[in-house]
């Protein structure tokens, strides 16, 4: 298992990250996610700017050789940007799944919504007890 | 999280020595991906793999009527077999329906071996020992032996150096097999696997397969063997479009439209679903087993609907994945005969999004000849 837990970002039960900047939050998903996927194959981000899109609501999919697991976002927000580079570009979640992979940018509807996920240290834990 | 209900092969602690991620599958823990799906697909495409299926069931037949008996359980025709020789067959109901694939080893006249898969073994062993009783004896061997893959084109080179008595077997003809002892254990490979590459599946004891595995490992070392797991496995078979039993063919589907009409020989006599499958065969067929590519964005998965151009359920997915060596996302399905052709365009359901697929020609992927 992967124990690269940045700790500059905050987590969600289903192993997407968040990262806060400039009053837009940035999602992606978490190493042990892409390592519990294997090679993932195919991005599918079923929204584009303007949307909204609700707390833990899906906002995609995400395909590996043998599984498809939802993409859910993990507050409720304006979508600002989209990462359309994944569509083509599949690989970039197993290369770099905290930078170039990240996946949606929201602003979101709460600006202190990042508070209530968990930090990296309560995720390091997250994971180790779901390792049990 | 271990299930006890769970069984494990010999070869389990291996397994986990090289990190593979364990998986529950047909009552067995097995490991399904060591170094990733992928990696090991390409390994076995190129260079060797090995795989542990020591999960599948053996079930033996001796005696002098085992050939009649065989053969009636089966659709292919065993008469046709020669001392090692082996051949791929169903076995049907009386509905003419698939209870199992299976591969069926003439050691002699009077001693067979049938290999059935693992989900099935409870059932394919009571059926094969009901028709034995009184006629030949019959032992379910499955927890006594062994089996382990060893496929890819590197695969004689692995076995070149597994000792003496390995001479001679790149010599094995196709679907043909042996006694041997390979690394100081006695076993029987066969020239016969489950990935559209050349290769040989080695029977052998139950305890001593780890020490055949450890020495294959070894000699494969200089070409870059890997251990495959069933993830790989399932991509590697999907390719040259072999079926998968609980997939693509079941008690609900018969070999005519699973396109295994090559393995039913009415010609051979009275068998076990002969007349139904005569009477399958005297009709028009409503649907068949069509191998087709995802022309649009998404992946096939087992149980997604298969539409037509109007939106109109008409089909079923068995099998589908990205296809790693042909690079497209690839799937297996049934679909109505009058759209069966291949160029046929229609519609797969990946979860409520209509998706762009075509039928094409299968196998998918079939390996060069040397």
């Amino acid at each position: 298992m992967s124990d690269k837990v940045p700790s500059d970002l905050r987590y969600t039960k289903e192993h997407e990250w968040a990262r806060a900047a400039a009053g837009e939050v940035a999602i992606g998903i978490t190493a042990f996610a892409v390592e519990q996927l294997g090679d993932v194959t195919l991005v599918n981000l079923d929204v584009k700017v303007g949307d909204e899109v609700g707390s833990g609501k899906p906002f995609g999919t995400i395909e590996s050789v043998k599984t498809l697991s939802d993409l859910y976002a993990p507050m409720a927000g304006k979508v600002v940007r989209v990462n359309d580079e994944l569509a083509s570009k599949p690989e970039l979640v197993n290369e770099d799944c905290y930078g170039k992979a990240w996946m949606i940018a929201i602003a979101p509807s709460d600006a202190n919504a990042q508070a209530a996920l968990m930090d990296a240290a309560a995720y390091g834990e997250y994971l180790k007890a779901a390792a049990h | 999280m271990t299930d006890p209900a769970l069984r494990r092969t010999s070869l389990y602690d291996e397994h986990v020595k090289l990190g593979a991620r364990i998986v529950p599958f047909a009552g067995w823990e097995m490991p399904v991906q060591y170094t990733g799906i992928v990696d090991e697909h390409q390994a076995v495409r190129t260079a060797v793999g090995v795989f542990d299926v020591s999960h599948m069931g053996e079930l033996r037949m001796r005696g002098e009527y085992a050939a009649h008996v065989v053969d009636y359980l089966v659709t292919n025709d065993a008469k046709k077999l020669a001392d090692g020789q082996a051949m791929y067959t169903c076995a049907c109901s009386e509905l003419g329906t698939i209870l199992d694939d299976l591969i069926v080893y003439r050691y002699a006249g009077d001693d067979w071996l049938v290999v059935c898969n693992a989900s099935n073994r409870d059932k394919m062993s009571a059926h094969f020992a009901r028709a034995a009783k009184d006629h030949c004896d019959f032992a379910d061997e499955s927890d006594a032996t062994a089996l382990i893959a060893l496929q890819g084109p590197g695969a004689f080179h692995v076995l070149s150096k597994m000792g003496s008595d390995a001479a001679g077997l790149s010599q094995l003809g196709s679907f043909r097999f042996r006694k041997a002892e390979l690394a100081g254990v006695p076993c029987t490979p066969s020239r016969t696997g489950y990935t559209g590459e050349d290769g040989v599946e080695i029977f052998c004891a139950w305890d001593d397969a780890p020490a055949l595995w450890r020495a294959l490992m070894g000699a494969g070392a200089d070409i870059g063997i890997k251990p495959v797991g069933l993830g790989a496995r399932d991509t590697l078979r999907l390719e040259p479009r072999l079926s998968l039993y609980g997939n693509d063919i079941d008690e609900t589907t018969n070999p005519i439209e699973a396109g295994l009409g090559w393995v039913v020989k009415m010609e051979k006599g009275d068998f076990v679903g002969r007349a139904a499958l005569a009477k399958v065969k005297a009709e028009p067929l409503a649907r068949k087993l069509v191998g087709f590519e995802v022309t649009g964005r998404g992946i096939a998965r087992h149980g997604y609907a298969l539409l037509d151009p109007a939106g109109q359920k008409v089909g079923i997915c068995t099998s589908g994945s990205p296809g790693p060596t042909v690079g497209k996302n690839i799937g297996l399905g049934y679909l109505p005969a009058s759209m069966s052709e291949v160029g046929t365009r229609f519609l797969v359901d990946c979860r409520g999004k209509s998706v762009e697929a075509v039928v094409v020609t299968t196998p998918f992927y079939k390996r060069a000849k040397r």
